[in-house]
């Protein structure tokens, strides 16, 4: 009950914030905007026991990509003619329509087959603890009892699977990253005086 | 709060940033859309991972943290699509005097 009150409320904060950072004129306003946006998705992530992409995605999202933004609004933008339309609008209010209601569709006629209930609670654990160790007075508290299913809680985690099944996904993506970082450096430098 | 409200939220999301992208003729507003949509599409990866049992979880326990393993990588990959974004965003700015869409039209001609 507590928790759909909490849900919902942050639905509208998420939602009206969006509109607002598609609508409003002023860009630094928008960009403010976007980090409540940000805020909002990281209660989800709370609401959903993804508590390790929570505190990521207010340190990444929220302290850094939001203050990028301010930063580049800062160096560029003309403050005076600030965030115009462009000519598109009937096809960008059509189109995302369309979508809108087709997705609508998708999720009340699917047929979802959702986690059993005798793994729920080794489920939520888990989830809730994917990362660091998580102690024998934690596992008192859930229902998890057997001892084996402890142990492979124990052994299981993001890490495990980063390092694991996902090492070569791992690896591509911390190449990228690198990649755009000196790419990035190298854009804003721009040339160098002769 | 099911596993619809979740997906119900993050379609709006991805919708009114679909809408940003397409409409708005600043390029860091547009930038900005696309950092809802890929909120939105972080908002399923973990709701699925949370609500829906996926056909691995016979094999091994840990496979339910695959949703937020992929959102660890959407992360990353947007962290970095922003910083280069920026910079390119900075150049156009230097050579252009302007960082309105409707206005760099260099490859038309």
């Amino acid at each position: 009950m507590m928790q759909d009150i909490v849900f919902w409320g942050i639905s509208v904060i998420v939602v009206v914030a969006a509109i607002g950072v598609v609508t409003v004129r002023d860009l630094f306003r928008s960009a403010l905007l976007l980090a409540v946006v940000f805020v909002g998705v990281a209660g989800y992530f709370f609401l959903l026991s993804a508590e390790f992409l929570a505190v990521v995605q207010i340190l990444i999202y929220v302290g850094a990509i939001s203050i990028l933004f301010i930063f580049a609004i800062m160096l560029t933008t003309d403050i005076q003619r600030g965030n115009m339309p462009n000519r598109l609008q009937v096809i960008a209010v059509l189109i995302p329509c369309i979508l809108l209601s087709a997705l609508i569709v998708t999720v009340y006629t699917s047929q979802w087959v959702y986690i059993p209930d005798s793994n729920k609670a080794a489920v939520s654990i888990l989830q809730t603890r994917a990362v660091g160790n998580i102690t024998d007075q934690e596992f008192e508290l859930s229902e998890v009892t057997s001892e084996i299913e402890r142990e492979t809680i124990r052994n299981s985690g993001i890490a495990n699977l980063l390092t694991g099944k996902y090492v070569l996904a791992f690896e591509a993506v911390s190449v990228t990253l690198l990649a755009a970082l000196v790419g990035s450096l190298a854009l804003a430098r721009g040339r160098r005086p002769q | 709060m099911s596993l619809q409200a979740f997906l119900m939220v993050s379609a709006v999301l991805f919708c009114i940033g679909l809408y940003g992208a397409l409409a708005r003729a600043n390029v860091i507003s547009v930038l900005m859309s696309i950092e809802l949509m890929f909120n939105a599409v972080n908002i399923v990866l973990v709701a699925f991972g949370r609500y829906i049992a996926p056909q691995a979880l016979q094999d091994s326990l840990s496979s339910v943290l695959t949703g937020q393993v992929f959102v660890v990588f959407v992360i990353t990959v947007a962290a970095a699509e922003i910083a280069l974004g920026l910079g390119i965003v900075l150049a156009l700015y230097r050579s252009n005097n302007s960082i309105n869409l409707t206005e760099i039209m260099r490859l038309k001609h």
